[in-house]
Order: C-alpha cells, then sequence, then structure tokens
C-alpha cells in the first residue's frame, strides 16, 4: 500500500487517481499506522511552507515520517510543495524551518517578473543526470509545474534534474530513499505516470 | 522553456456538454464524458470544466468525480465555489487548480483566504469581461450582471489578492469564432504579472497565434473550435511552433 500523506495540503486526490490507475492501492491518510504499514510515502502537497510543517506538526507525523524513511528506509517521494518541505528552512510568508533532510533554503524566484511571470505555470523541460533513478526509460522529459518558490541547495550531490525558468533551478533530488520533484508526476501524462511507476518499482 | 498551454474549456449544463454564444443561446453538444476522455486521449496540456448551474444547484461531487477519475492532465474546476470548504473539496476530489468568478466580486476577501490556505497556485480567478460604451466592464452571474468593475483594475485587484492565474474571457466572442478580443487580453495582460489564460472567440489558428503574439496570453482556451471544427489541440500546437512559439508536441 502506498500512503499519501493528508496534512491538509494539496491535490491529494489527483495523486490518488494516479496511482490507482497504475494498478497500485493507495490511501490518503494522516494515520501514523497507515505510514507504518506502507510500502512506500508520498508527501504531495501544494500551498504555502510555513503552513505545511504546521499541518505535519499538528497532525504528529514528522516522528513517524522520519522514522519511516531514515530507519525502515522506505521509498519516499515529495511533490512540490512536498518536496520544498524537505529543506532546513523556507521562506515563504516568514522564515520557517522545514524538515531539514536536504540541506537548503526555499526562496522566491528571482528573476525580472515583467518577462517571467509568476508562478511558474506549465509545462517546462527537464533535463536530468543520466543516473537520475526515476528518470529511467523517460523520452520526453516535459513536466507540469505550478509553483513560485524553488529549492536552492548546496548539496549538489542530491540533484538529480534541473529545469530554467529566467534561472536554473532544482526540478528533482535523489538522496539515498529519499526523492523530491518540483513539478507534478500525477499531471504530467505518460511522462509523469511512468516517473511514478519508476517510484513504485523501489523497495525499501 | 516554458510552453504555451492551450486548454480546452468544457461547460456543462443540465448534465450535457454545451457551447454558448455570447453566453447565451446554450447549444446541447454531447456527454460531457466523452469530450473528457477525448481530450485525456489526446494528450492535452491541460483542462477546465464548469459546471454552469452549480451557482443555483450547488456543486455536484459525484459529477466532478466522473471527471477526475479520467483526468492525467491538470485539470481546472468551476462553478459554484463559495467557500474555502467547497475548494477542499474539490482538491479532495482530484482538481488541480478551482476557478472562482462570482463569489470572488462578491467577497474579494475570498481570494486572500483561498490563495492563502491552498496557495495562490491553485487559485484561478475567472473574469469574465464585455464592452461598454468604449471600456471593458466585469460581469459575474454567467454575463447576466454587471459589476460596472473595469477589467484591468479587477485583474490587478486580484492579484494584488493573490490570485495564481487568470482566465480572462471576451463575453463579445464567446462562441463567435471570430477571433480572440486582443485588445482586452493585451489591457489585462500588460497589467498584470501572473498567467493570463485568453478565452473567447478562437475560430482559427491564425486565432490563437495572434492571442499569444499580440495579445501577450500566455495560454489560450477554447471550445467552439474543439466541437464544430476539425482543428485539434495538437494542430494548434503545431502551428505556434512553426511560428516559433514554444510549446509540449
Amino acid at each position: 500500500m502506498i500512503a499519501i500523506v493528508d496534512y491538509g495540503m494539496g491535490n491529494v486526490g489527483s495523486v490518488k487517481n494516479a496511482l490507482e490507475f497504475l494498478g497500485a492501492t493507495a490511501r490518503v491518510s494522516n494515520n501514523q499506522n497507515d505510514l507504518k504499514q506502507a510500502s512506500h510515502i508520498i508527501l504531495p502537497g501544494v500551498g504555502a511552507f510555513g503552513d505545511g510543517i504546521k499541518n505535519l506538526k499538528k497532525r504528529g507525523l514528522i516522528s513517524v515520517l522520519t522514522h519511516e524513511v531514515f530507519e525502515r528506509k522506505k521509498p519516499f517521494l515529495g511533490i512540490c510543495l512536498g518536496m520544498q518541505l524537505l529543506a532546513t528552512v523556507g521562506e515563504e510568508g516568514g522564515t520557517h524551518s522545514g524538515l531539514g533532510w536536504i540541506p537548503g533554503t526555499v526562496r522566491q524566484f528571482e528573476i525580472d517578473k515583467t518577462k517571467f511571470r509568476v508562478p511558474h505555470m506549465g509545462w517546462n523541460d527537464v533535463s536530468p543526470k543520466p543516473e537520475a533513478t526515476l528518470f529511467t526509460d523517460i523520452s520526453s522529459r516535459i513536466f507540469y509545474f505550478v509553483h513560485s518558490f524553488i529549492l536552492v541547495s548546496e548539496e549538489k550531490g542530491s540533484v538529480s534534474a534541473t529545469c530554467e525558468y529566467g534561472e536554473v533551478f532544482i526540478a528533482s533530488i535523489e538522496k539515498g530513499n529519499i526523492f523530491g520533484v518540483q513539478f507534478h508526476p500525477e499531471k504530467s501524462q505518460k511522462s509523469g505516470l511512468k516517473l511514478l511507476t519508476n517510484f513504485l518499482h523501489l523497495r525499501a | 522553456m516554458l510552453k504555451v498551454r492551450i486548454i480546452p474549456c468544457l461547460t456543462i449544463k443540465d448534465l450535457r456538454l454545451v457551447k454558448s454564444i455570447q453566453f447565451s443561446e446554450h447549444r446541447n453538444i454531447g456527454s460531457y464524458i466523452a469530450a473528457v476522455r477525448v481530450f485525456n486521449m489526446r494528450d492535452v496540456d491541460e483542462m477546465m470544466v464548469l459546471d454552469l448551474d452549480a451557482t443555483h444547484t450547488g456543486i455536484k461531487p459525484w459529477l466532478l468525480q466522473e471527471i477526475t477519475k479520467e483526468c492525467f492532465m491538470p485539470l481546472s474546476l468551476g462553478g459554484g465555489i463559495k467557500t474555502v470548504e467547497d475548494i477542499s473539496m474539490l482538491l479532495r476530489l482530484g482538481a488541480d487548480k478551482v476557478v472562482i468568478n462570482t463569489s470572488a466580486v462578491n467577497d474579494p476577501s475570498f481570494i486572500d483566504n483561498a490563495s492563502a490556505q491552498f496557495g495562490s497556485q491553485c487559485i484561478v480567478v475567472s473574469i469574465d469581461a464585455k464592452l461598454v460604451n468604449g471600456e471593458y466592464h466585469v460581469f459575474t452571474n454567467g454575463g447576466r450582471k454587471n459589476t460596472r468593475l473595469r477589467a484591468v483594475v479587477w485583474a490587478q485587484e486580484v492579484t494584488k489578492r493573490g490570485a495564481g492565474e487568470i482566465f480572462l474571457t471576451s463575453i463579445d466572442r464567446d462562441g463567435e469564432m471570430n477571433g480572440y478580443d486582443l485588445s482586452l487580453v493585451k489591457s489585462v495582460s500588460e497589467a498584470v504579472t501572473i498567467p493570463v489564460i485568453a478565452g473567447g472567440g478562437a475560430g482559427n489558428m491564425g486565432d490563437c497565434l495572434k492571442v499569444i503574439q499580440e495579445g501577450g496570453a500566455s495560454a489560450l482556451s477554447a471550445g467552439s473550435i474543439f466541437q464544430y471544427t476539425e482543428v485539434t489541440p495538437l494542430a494548434i500546437k503545431e502551428h505556434l511552433a512553426k511560428n516559433g512559439i514554444a510549446t509540449r508536441i
């Protein structure tokens, strides 16, 4: 069973639809037992960084997530805000501490907004590293993005793909069993469904 | 490079897919589910579905769920959204963005609350505009009520309040298939820094090129052209690409 973490942030329905289409059993849940029983954990999310962390804390999910990912090594995928929350610090609506799984900061695009409209909304080209696990056998690397903030990290080894919108930014990360994507695979048609399939094939 | 999006817009009335002309004369053109399936199969960039009755009848979760089950592209749902609870429900049903119109005009702080809670990126404010005495006025309630707000001023206000995108429709051009209202699109897209989806008037591929090149739209929405002509979203994208505009092909 794939656990989709329900913390009141985002398009959980569409992530569940995509996983079920792929034949997986998915459960949208904020129940600690579900996270313990799950084979894979997905942290979806659209919304603001501060609210995201606050909601995870309020539901008492941080310690169970940390345990399942770091001790039991379950494949973990953060999507959009779900990836950003892995950073040390988020600058959206004040400064907030993140989960700190990836050393880095989440900040606004620093681009000319007369040329580049924000949010960065729509399909854009993603450049993965050759060894990036989730991009195996994906020929069309155009994915759907919707965001105003980006993850900036000095830990270059964890960056598995980049994208460009006025500046080059992190499109995906990979660090052991921890994965994160800034774009929305659940909404990126065939390429996105293939990426999710690649994630589902991973084992703890 | 960010691609220009082509967004089929489906409107539902009395549980049928309909197409209007200038927001009236709604013509029944078939099953919405069949249309959703076709567009999903055609791998469209994004889709928008509006339930025109929902303002009166309330949101129909079962109907929306039928649609979201068939969609693996970004999906914006609209019609009858009045509260943050409505938005929360739509996101659970599988929407990625929600489209609000009348409720935003009635209470502009709804935009602030919605974008604070769900993020700007999921709040699309729909603006229906019509030329009245040489100025673009904003209409609500399905084009029936003139709010006397000016389109550009309202567009700037919704941006300031946290809308992530504007869906701008010309009521005059709706269903006419004689081209987008370029001066409306240009005036609004120049006035705001968020993406603008232009709607109303696409009749051929040249219209689509113009609204991007001359109107400055980030994306375009169309209805009639896909229902009444042979033109497909892919054909439009190929035409744009031939003219140097990045699209997803």
